[in-house]
């Protein structure tokens, strides 16, 4: 799940910054381009793609930096799916 | 507390009023219909919840929304101190505004048109009282913008300058003056710009994401004017650059065919969920 989490969050940020070579650990918005108009778009896209609603103590910069942190934000709040 | 009435419900009158309960003023907040205040709640609510992460004050949306009342039609405005117009760049709709304003409100109203091309001068001929109208052009997002435009017209007494000062820095902004003229500084220089780069996608010379990687990435500039564009709003980009074309009268202000048809085509940017770019709404 976490793999194809992290891909379209990976994919979302490559359509809309095509020259954005980022791996899931880097900070995207040290690269210089993208700004916090973008982490406002992330927030909608990871509700709306999830289906959850981020609590507001999760609304900081810092979980938005890397792909990696996303995905872990989205995880908690995706119920894991039930085995068997 | 001061009584602060805010006209048009649109991004530019939803930024002010959130602006103004942030910083403690009793708003009143006026549009057309209903449906555009409850719309206009919910996104207060929303940049509320991001304002944090826009690096701006963490706010409890419930407070800022207890100090914005909202109501349909200007006559609401009677008792407030202040008006800040933040009607759409069309001088039919602002002019017949303005002479509404002049009716309903108190004698000592101060009238600030926030407005991003229109001549101040023009809009205080509306009423009867010239020297109580000033512009003040507001950036957006507005609560995240600390600089604006202080546009005093031909006819602004300092009475009115030194009241329009005093609410600007009571909203945490510092003003530059600048002469009256159409389209002052700013939009004098960016609409031609976003203008120009509009015909570079209309002649299909780059894509809009080709454009805009050109300014972030030689020029240093953290948005593009094409995503400058959506998030000002192609329809308000098309008005503007129409108004310095009337005032000037000077075909360099011509606006590109591309920006009339994707406001005809209510491609109108980031509030409509796309423009020169789609967003997820």
């Amino acid at each position: 799940m976490a793999e194809n989490t992290a891909e379209k969050i990976a994919g979302f940020i490559r359509e809309r910054f095509p020259e954005a070579e980022i791996t899931e650990s880097d900070d995207i918005f040290s690269l210089g381009y993208i700004n916090s108009l973008f982490a406002m778009e992330l927030v909608m896209y990871l509700e709306k793609t999830f289906g959850i609603t981020l609590g507001n103590d999760d609304l900081r910069i810092d979980n938005f930096r890397t792909v990696k942190a996303m995905t872990g934000l989205v995880s908690r709040y995706v119920a894991p799916a039930p085995v068997g | 507390m001061t009584v602060v009435g805010v006209v048009g419900a649109g991004v530019m009158g939803i930024g002010v009023a959130q602006n103004l309960a942030q910083d403690g003023y009793d708003v009143v907040l006026v549009d057309l219909d209903e449906q555009t205040l409850d719309a206009a709640r919910a996104e207060i609510v929303r940049n509320c919840r991001m304002s944090q992460m826009m690096g701006g004050p963490a706010l409890d949306p419930d407070e800022v929304l207890a100090r914005i009342t909202c109501a349909v039609g200007v006559e609401a405005l009677a008792k407030a101190e202040f008006v800040i117009e933040n009607v759409t760049e069309d001088w039919d709709a602002k002019q017949a505004v303005h002479q509404r304003l002049d009716e309903v409100c108190a004698p000592e109203t101060v009238f600030i048109a926030n407005t991003s091309a229109i001549p101040i001068t023009r809009i205080a001929s509306v009423g009867r009282h010239p020297e109580r109208v000033v512009g003040v052009h507001f950036m957006n997002p507005v609560p995240a913008k600390p600089v604006v435009e202080l546009i005093p017209g031909v006819h602004t007494s300092p009475r009115t300058l030194e009241l329009t000062r005093e609410l600007l820095a009571g909203m945490g902004k510092k003003a530059v003056e600048v002469k009256d003229s159409s389209g002052f500084v700013s939009n004098r220089v960016l609409m031609l710009t976003v203008n120009e780069a509009a015909f570079l996608v209309y002649e299909g010379v780059a894509t809009a994401a080709q454009v805009d990687e050109v300014f972030r990435g030689c020029f240093g500039h953290p948005m593009g004017p094409l995503q400058t564009a959506d998030l000002i709003g192609v329809d308000t980009i098309l008005y503007s650059v129409e108004v310095l074309y009337e005032h000037y009268a000077d075909s360099k202000y011509r606006p590109c065919p591309l920006l009339k048809q994707m406001t005809d085509a209510g491609l109108h940017g980031r509030k409509s969920g796309r423009g020169f770019y789609t967003y997820s709404s």
